[in-house]
C-alpha cells in the first residue's frame, strides 16, 4: 500500500535544509483577497510559530502548504517538494491537525487511529497504534468514543493521528485553544521533543506565551506577512519604547494617556498599565504630567503582545 | 403579558430570519409547493385512457370495423399495432408494449350472424389492477351496443335474448387482481431509493458538516477511494434490504416469483448504484445534512408519484411521462414487474437495462467532475 515518494524535484527545489521555502503565495475568496504574497521558509527542525489577528489568512496559508487549497499564484516547495503539483506526496509526509477537532467522534480513539494508520498506508500497523496508545497513556480507555474526551484529550488524541505517519512536517492550527495551563504545557514539550528529533512545526497560535516557546515567529495582518525572526528580532525591529506605571490604580491613567501625542498604545495589567510609542521624546513628553506621587514609573522591554497590536495598527486593513 | 408578547416576538422574528439565510431551504418551501401541485395535479391521473392496444383480426369485415370503431370511442384503448399472430401479440404484451391485446377470432362473423356464441378476446396485462380497470369495466356495454346498427332487420338478435357476442377478459400476470402483486415489487424500487439516497448523501455530507472532511482530505486519500468506500458498504445495505422485501413479498403476499432472475438481479444492481452516485452527487451540492434531506426528498417525491408506482405511468400525459423516464425507479419497477410477474428474459428488460445503466454512467461522472479533493 506504501508508495513511495518521488525524490525530490531538483529543478524546483530551494535550498535544501528549507523544510517549507514557498514564496508569493496569493489566495482570494469571491473578490477577498485573503492572502498576499506571502512569503515564508521555515529550516528543518525548526518551530515556527504563526500569528496574527483573526481572519488575517493563517488557516488558508496553513491549508495551502498542505495542499487542501490550491493557490491562486506563488510557487516553492515543500519538503523538496512542487507543494503545488506534488501535493500528494507532500500530504503523505505531512501531519495537519485542524482548528476544530475533526476525527470522528463516533469512533473510539483506537478506531480513530486504526483508520488514519490504513489510510496512510502504513506497516506495522497494529503496533503503530499500541505504541500510539501507550505514548498518549489512552491504552485502558481505548475503547472510549472519541466524542466523549475532554477538549485536552481530544487535542493529544488529534496531535498523535497527526504523527502517526512520522511526518516530516506538522501543520498545526490553533492546536491550543480552549486547553487548560497544564495540558499546554504538555502538549508544548510534545512539539518540542517532535522538533529535536529533527521535525518541523509550523504553528498558529494566538497565545503570546506560547509564540515565545517557538524557535521563530512569522506575524501574518490582513493577508500580508508584515514581521519574521525570533522574538527578540521582532521586538528589536518594531523600535517600540514601552513604559511601565505602577502604583495604587495606575491603570486608571489610561483614558487620560490614550490618544495624546507619542502615544500609540495603552494596555492595562491589573493595577499597573503599558504605554507604548516608537517616539521616545513624545511618549515621554506625554507622561511628563503624570509622574507623580502614588505612581511609579520605569521604562521596560516591550512585550511582543505590545509590539503586535501595534504593528496591527499600522497595516492596513484592506478588507474595511 | 407585554413581556411575554416581546420575547415571543424576538424568538420568532429570529425564526424567519434564518429561515431566510438559508436559501435552499427559503426555495425549497416556496418552490416545492408550487411544483409538486403543477406536477402532480396535472399529471397524475387515475383514469388513465388511451392505453396501447395491439389487435389480431382474423376475421376482417364490417363487424369487426364497427367493433374496434366502439372500442375506440370509448378512449380507453388506443390501436397502436396491428399484429398478424397471435405470437406477436403475445410479444407486445410481454415486453410491456401493450397494456390490452384483442383478438377477433375468424369464425366471429359466422358464428354472430348464426347466433352462435360469437367470442372476442381481450387481453389485459394486469400487473397493474389500478391501470386497466376501467378500461376493463367500460368492456361490460360493447357487445349490446357496437353493433346495434349492423346487427338490424333479419340479423337482429331476438329481443330480451342474449347480446349478440361475448367479451372474453383474460387478466395475465395478476389473474385475481390483487394490488399487492404490484405494489410489493413497486415498494422495492421505493423503499431503496428512498434509504440508499438519502444515506449517502448524508453519509457525505456529515463529514463535511462535522469538519472530518478536512481531516480526510488532508491525507493521501484519493477522490475515487473516498466514492469508492464510502459507497461500497451501502450497496451491501441495499441488497440486504431487497432480500428481506423479497422474502416477506413471497411469505406475506404471495407475491409471483415466475424467473427472469437474471435481468432482475442486474437491474437490481445497477439501480442499486444508481442510487448511491445520485445521493453522492447531491452530497457535493449539499453544504449541510438538512440540504440533503431536502434533495433527497425532492427526488423521491416523483419517484414515488410519477414512475408508475402509485398511479398508472400509461395514464400520464407525455410530459409527465418525458420526466418519468428520467427516474431510475421508472424502469427499475419495469424491471421488476417484468421479470419477478411476467419471467420476461434478458431481452424483454433490455431498454430498461439500458436507461439505468445510461443514469448510473451520468450520475458518477457527475459526482466524480464535482467531488473535490481540495476544500475550495
Amino acid at each position: 500500500m506504501t508508495v513511495p515518494a518521488p525524490p525530490p524535484d531538483r529543478e524546483t527545489a530551494g535550498r535544501s535544509d528549507l523544510a517549507i521555502d514557498v514564496r508569493g503565495l496569493n489566495k482570494s475568496f469571491g473578490g477577498r483577497h485573503v492572502v498576499q504574497d506571502v512569503s515564508l521558509g521555515v529550516a528543518a527542525g525548526r518551530i515556527c510559530g504563526f500569528l496574527g489577528p483573526n481572519g488575517s489568512g493563517k488557516t488558508t496559508t496553513l491549508r495551502m502548504i498542505c495542499g487542501l487549497l490550491s493557490a491562486d499564484s506563488g510557487e516553492g516547495s515543500v519538503l523538496g517538494l512542487d507543494f503545488r503539483r506534488q501535493s500528494e506526496a507532500v500530504k503523505r509526509q505531512t501531519g495537519y491537525m485542524t482548528q476544530k477537532f475533526s476525527l470522528y467522534e463516533d469512533l473510539s480513539i483506537e478506531e480513530n487511529l486504526k483508520f488514519v494508520a490504513r489510510v496512510y498506508g502504513l506497516d506495522r500497523r497494529r503496533e503503530r497504534v499500541r505504541e500510539s496508545l501507550e505514548r498518549l497513556g489512552l491504552t485502558n480507555r481505548r475503547a472510549q468514543l472519541a466524542g466523549s474526551l475532554s477538549g485536552g484529550w481530544k487535542q493529544r488524541l488529534a496531535l498523535a493521528a497527526a504523527t502517526l505517519h512520522e511526518p516530516r512536517l506538522l501543520l498545526l492550527d490553533e492546536p491550543t485553544a480552549g486547553v487548560d495551563p497544564k495540558a499546554r504545557r504538555d502538549f508544548w514539550d510534545e512539539i518540542h521533543a517532535l522538533a529535536a528529533q529533527g521535525l518541523t512545526v509550523l504553528v498558529s497560535t494566538h497565545y503570546m506565551d506560547e509564540a515565545e516557546r517557538c524557535h521563530e515567529i512569522a506575524y501574518i495582518v490582513y493577508g500580508r506577512l508584515i514581521a519574521r525572526g525570533t522574538a527578540e528580532e521582532v521586538i528589536a525591529g518594531s523600535h517600540l519604547v514601552t513604559f511601565l506605571a505602577e502604583g495604587p490604580r495606575a491603570d486608571r491613567l489610561g483614558h487620560e494617556l490614550a490618544g495624546k501625542p507619542g502615544v500609540l498604545d495603552v494596555a492595562p495589567f491589573g493595577q499597573s498599565l503599558h504605554v507604548s510609542g516608537v517616539d521616545r521624546a513624545a511618549l515621554e513628553a506625554a507622561i511628563a504630567p503624570f509622574r507623580r506621587e502614588p505612581f511609579h514609573w520605569r521604562e521596560v522591554a516591550p512585550s511582543l503582545e505590545d509590539v503586535f497590536i501595534r504593528l496591527m495598527d499600522q497595516a492596513p486593513d484592506n478588507f474595511a | 403579558m407585554n413581556g411575554f408578547l416581546l420575547r415571543t416576538f424576538a424568538v420568532l422574528a429570529k425564526e424567519f430570519t434564518q429561515l431566510t439565510r438559508d436559501r435552499l431551504t427559503y426555495a425549497m418551501i416556496l418552490v416545492l409547493p408550487i411544483v409538486q401541485l403543477l406536477l402532480f395535479g396535472y399529471a397524475i391521473n387515475n383514469d388513465p385512457k388511451h392505453l396501447p392496444t395491439a389487435v389480431l383480426v382474423q376475421d376482417q369485415g364490417r363487424f369487426s370495423r364497427s367493433i374496434l370503431s366502439a372500442l375506440k370511442q370509448t378512449d380507453y384503448f388506443d390501436f397502436c399495432q396491428t399484429v398478424r399472430s397471435p405470437s406477436e401479440l403475445d410479444r407486445l404484451v410481454e415486453n410491456g408494449q401493450a397494456q390490452f391485446a384483442l383478438t377477433i377470432p375468424a369464425d366471429f362473423s359466422r358464428r354472430l350472424v348464426r347466433h352462435d356464441k360469437a367470442q372476442i378476446l381481450v387481453e389485459a396485462d394486469a400487473t397493474d389492477p389500478a391501470a386497466t380497470g376501467n378500461a376493463l369495466a367500460a368492456l361490460a356495454t360493447l357487445p349490446t351496443q357496437a353493433l346495434s346498427h349492423d346487427l338490424a332487420g333479419a340479423l337482429a338478435p331476438p329481443p330480451g335474448g342474449a347480446p349478440p357476442f361475448e367479451v372474453v377478459v383474460h387478466r395475465r400476470y395478476n389473474p385475481e387482481n390483487i394490488t399487492a402483486v404490484n405494489i410489493v415489487p413497486g415498494l422495492l424500487g421505493v423503499i431503496l431509493s428512498m434509504t440508499l439516497v438519502m444515506m449517502t448523501s448524508l453519509a457525505v455530507t456529515r463529514e463535511r458538516e462535522r469538519g472530518t472532511m478536512e481531516s480526510l482530505l488532508a491525507t493521501p486519500v484519493r477522490p475515487i477511494e473516498v466514492m469508492v468506500g464510502k459507497l461500497a458498504p451501502y450497496v451491501i445495505v441495499g441488497l440486504v434490504q431487497a432480500g428481506i422485501i423479497l422474502l416477506l413479498a413471497r411469505a406475506l403476499f404471495d407475491v409471483p416469483m415466475v424467473g427472469g432472475w437474471t435481468a432482475f438481479v442486474l437491474g437490481l444492481f445497477l439501480f442499486i448504484v444508481g442510487s448511491l452516485a445520485l445521493g453522492f452527487l447531491i452530497s457535493t451540492v449539499a453544504k449541510t445534512q438538512l440540504q440533503a434531506m431536502q434533495m433527497s426528498f425532492f427526488y423521491i417525491m416523483p419517484s414515488i408519484l410519477l414512475s408508475g408506482f402509485m398511479f398508472p405511468f400509461a395514464g400520464m400525459p407525455k410530459w409527465a411521462q418525458a420526466i418519468g423516464s428520467a427516474i431510475p425507479v421508472t424502469h427499475f419497477l419495469r424491471i421488476v414487474r417484468g421479470s419477478l410477474l411476467k419471467g420476461e428474459g434478458l431481452d424483454g428488460s433490455l431498454p430498461s437495462l439500458m436507461s439505468l445503466t445510461l443514469f448510473v454512467t451520468i450520475a458518477t461522472g457527475l459526482a466524480l467532475a464535482r467531488y473535490n479533493t481540495r476544500l475550495d
